[in-house]
């Protein structure tokens, strides 16, 4: 029942992303070049999925059990620490420079972009790389 | 400031980014689990275990949904901005920061704002930052 919700939550994710312009790259690009002409789009995708998300999340704090059974897990890091600021930096760069953040290139790789390809194997490599260096924490 | 108002999408970016919350809603409420898809796909990274089957499912749908999509409308505008070398150099940032910052656009930006995390504001504050100062860079400053 987890991965049956799951699978369905991937699906609405992924068409959220498709219609939202978050999967074209230039879109994206032109949203985060202050600089030149404008494009606001993505800020409304962000405003859009927080307003239905909020309330949601609002409503999980209060509770342990999801609807499939399972418990309810919510994240309990926080603390604002160098590793967070400094790989979130370097995601923005990397998001910046393909304007591909790991979502919308999931949802690309779907749609047979070979650019997109690229950037996942690339990903995946970092994220590999990620998982040897703190192996021995793991 | 200068407005793109051509490629403005109010609607159809408020409606997807609505989409995406109600995503997020139903995998917390009904899997128990936080949209965060860096920390989804970096979780498949360490085999096995009870988190697999519904990280594994979610990606299927993930990566499913333009063959959905296509059943209905004709493909959405996709035009990359990178070359091959940009994309890699792009790609290992991404995994090995995502992975280092714990979340991404989804976990920290939509989920953990949702949560009203101060921890994920920080994060997306950082991320956000990075992408507007890398694009400056990029467009006007390199490529200017």
């Amino acid at each position: 029942m987890q991965a049956l919700i799951a699978l369905v939550a991937g699906l609405v994710f992924g068409v959220g992303l498709l219609l939202s312009g978050m999967a074209n790259p230039a879109k994206v690009a032109g949203f985060l070049d202050l600089a030149g002409p404008w494009d606001p789009s993505l800020a409304l995708v962000m405003g859009g999925a927080i307003a239905v998300a909020l309330p949601a999340f609002t409503l999980a704090k209060k509770r342990s059990r999801a609807w499939a059974g399972c418990a309810l897990t919510l994240p309990t890091a926080n603390r604002i620490d160098a590793p967070l600021v400094l790989g979130s930096l370097a995601f923005g760069a990397g998001w910046g420079l393909a304007g591909y953040c790991p979502g919308p290139a999931l949802v690309s790789l779907g749609m047979g972009s070979a650019p997109a390809g690229i950037f996942v194997l690339a990903m995946l490599a970092g994220m590999a790389v990620h998982a040897w260096l703190t192996r021995s924490r793991a | 400031m200068n407005i793109a108002w051509d490629a403005f999408t109010p609607w159809a970016s408020l409606a997807g980014g609505a989409l995406i919350g109600l995503s997020a809603a139903l995998l917390i409420l009904g899997s128990g689990r936080v949209a965060g898809i860096s920390g989804i796909v970096g979780g498949l990274l360490k085999p096995g275990g009870p988190e697999l089957p519904w990280r594994l499912a979610f990606l299927v749908g993930l990566i499913g949904a333009p063959l959905v999509w296509g059943l209905f409308a004709a493909p959405p505008e996709a035009q990359p901005v990178a070359g091959t070398g940009t994309l890699v150099l792009a790609g290992l940032l991404v995994g090995v920061g995502t992975r280092y910052g714990a979340g991404c656009t989804s976990g920290h930006g939509v989920c953990g704002l949702s949560r009203l995390s101060p921890r994920s504001l920080a994060a997306t504050l950082s991320f956000m930052a990075a992408g507007f100062v890398t694009v400056y860079v990029v467009r006007h400053l390199i490529g200017g």
